[in-house]
């Protein structure tokens, strides 16, 4: 008798707390700074150009395959207002098969790609599944229009070994870049 | 439960038994799980447990992608334990390949990995109340307690369940700048947490009259079972891979390890209750040795690339012993990887546990292995 009334005397004192439930849809929680959405894209201000230059080494590291990159020459660069020789050209995420690893925005060269930490990188019900695979237009609008205001991009702990992909000149990233591409290290 | 008579001439009226199943879509089962139960009457006479609806292959994908990319799937074992399983993971990358991660990377490592401990067995006390009938309440505690924790995890990892966050030689990024804080403020949390369980359910006279006696288990069938955890530490023997094999940064903490004396279902949920007091306790420890510093081995390159070899690395999870055995003939994927689920062998006793009790019973004796299905699968 004496443990039931030591078990209604916490249900009691449980009852007099304040409810920690938030009214989701209507009421949203603060997401943190580092919280993991899907990836997206990021627009270069400066060029009006993505950062992106479609060298696929995201495509490369992603463990379930779930994105596709082509690499186009770049016009700025023929008009002589952009560095970037090349551009991405078509870039698909199929966000049903994305499992938000964080490897691609590791491995990016170019800062290009950032996990979204706004809520509608958590937020995905769609009507129809195919509208689940974003292309390069869709996958920046949110960055283009200032709403992905402060990504996480912290590179991962390698640049404590040395590695600090902040740091490389123009020239030895596509160089990087270039390597990656045929596979060597 | 209703009883078949068979009536044979010139015969007496007789019983038979009949089967029920119970799964694999079924709230008590804890995830995609089917029991075929044999009764007679409300007794339970025999216990078929089928598994393997949560078979993903999660070895085989794991041997398909290199090992950075693998460290995503091992979250996804064993869904309430994923820092203790990735730290398994890595530390066996880390034995094969010799690297050593710095000291800050360590005691994140541990602080982590104990406070998913804790909120494992969080999940473990709100669904043994729920199993036994009466305690949604003990379920909306424990989650209310649970998310405090998981809102930690988020903050420093980024994601609510798949973290993905150890590397082999570290951790991905450091903490944020306020972790000491925050952590001390979750165990204040916590330590309350703790409070309302014991309340609430240990004296309990309605939990000991359906919990104490059920499913006992002698120290000498748990070892033949193979047992690890806190089943068999409720057994009575002290047996806890951090204290008899220490990994990481074990070694330096001070802790006890809770044993039960009977082996039955109420011991195993003290024992739980109280491996939650021991894990504060040692992240409380870990708050105040935890130095500054790197937090990734230097001279590491970008693709990890063990040599030839083959590895067992074993750690203690909330649910026992989880080992990777891993076979490496060199280049950036293993050959071959094995992973040993402790909660496949402590659910292979359920049969032996759960004969002679009732139907309702063998519900609360399934709950008290705190089994997770795909771990079991893989």
């Amino acid at each position: 008798m004496l443990g039931l009334l030591k078990a209604i005397k916490t249900t009691i004192s449980t009852a007099l707390r304040k409810p920690v439930t938030v009214q989701y849809p209507s009421v949203k929680k603060e997401l943190p700074h580092r919280s993991r959405g899907l990836p997206v894209l990021l627009w270069d201000f400066d060029v009006e150009e993505p950062f992106c230059t479609g060298c696929q080494v995201c495509a490369r590291y992603c463990p379930v395959d779930c994105m596709t990159v082509t690499m186009k020459d770049n016009p700025l660069y023929a008009e002589g207002k952009s560095k970037r020789k090349k551009i991405v050209d078509k870039f698909y995420i199929d966000y049903a098969r994305c499992m938000r690893c964080d490897i691609c925005v590791e491995v990016c060269n170019f800062d290009a790609i950032v996990m979204n930490n706004t809520w509608e990188g958590v937020e995905l019900a769609r009507y129809d599944r195919h509208d689940l695979v974003l292309d390069v237009d869709q996958l920046m609008v949110q960055s283009k229009s200032g709403e992905l205001k402060d990504p996480f991009r912290e590179p991962m702990g390698v640049a404590h070994s040395g590695w600090t992909p902040k740091v490389r000149s123009e020239e030895e990233k596509e160089e990087v870049a270039a390597k990656e591409e045929s596979g060597e290290e | 439960m209703t009883t078949e008579y068979r009536v044979t001439p010139g015969k007496d009226l007789e019983t038979i038994d009949i089967n029920v199943n119970v799964g694999p879509q079924h709230p008590a089962t804890h995830g995609v799980f089917r029991m075929v139960l044999t009764v007679d009457g409300e007794q339970v006479v025999d216990v078929d447990p089928i598994i393997g609806y949560m078979h993903r292959g999660a070895e085989k994908l794991s041997e398909n992608c290199d090992y950075r990319q693998a460290i995503g799937y091992q979250d996804r074992t064993d869904y309430l334990a994923q820092f203790n399983t990735e730290l398994c993971y890595v530390l066996a990358l880390e034995k094969l390949a010799g690297i050593e991660p710095p000291e800050r990377a360590n005691y994140i490592r541990v602080i982590l990995a104990e406070l998913n401990r804790i909120a494992s067995h969080y999940m473990f006390m709100g669904a043994f109340g729920t199993d036994i009938g009466v305690f949604g309440t003990a379920f909306m505690y424990t989650f209310r307690d649970r998310e405090i924790i998981q809102d930690l995890f988020e903050e420093v990892t980024g994601e609510r369940m798949m973290y993905a966050y150890f590397r082999a030689g570290g951790v991905a990024w450091d903490v944020p700048n306020d972790f000491r804080e925050r952590c001390r403020e979750i165990l204040g949390a916590v330590r309350k947490g703790i409070g309302d369980i014991d309340g609430l359910m240990t004296d309990n006279e309605v939990i000991i009259a359906r919990c104490r006696g059920l499913g006992p288990v002698t120290p000498e069938d748990a070892i033949n079972w193979g047992m690890t955890g806190p089943m068999l530490r409720a057994t009575g023997l002290a047996h806890d891979l951090r204290r008899a094999e220490p990994y990481c940064i074990y070694d330096r903490f001070e802790f006890d390890i809770p044993t039960g004396t009977r082996g039955d279902v109420y011991d195993r949920y003290l024992v739980r209750l109280e491996e939650m007091r021991q894990s504060v306790r040692i992240v409380e420890q870990a708050l105040e040795g935890m130095p500054e510093g790197p937090i990734m081995a230097e001279g590491l390159k970008r693709t990890l690339r063990l040599p030839e070899g083959e590895v067992y690395m074993r750690n203690e999870t909330p649910r026992g012993e989880y080992g990777i055995y891993l076979i490496s003939k060199g280049g950036d994927k293993p050959y071959r990887l094995k992973i040993r689920s402790p909660a496949f062998s402590n659910l292979s006793a359920l049969r032996a546990m759960s004969i002679g009790s009732y139907v309702a019973d063998t519900i609360i004796t399934l709950g008290s292995i705190d089994i997770v299905l795909c771990e079991v699968d893989r």
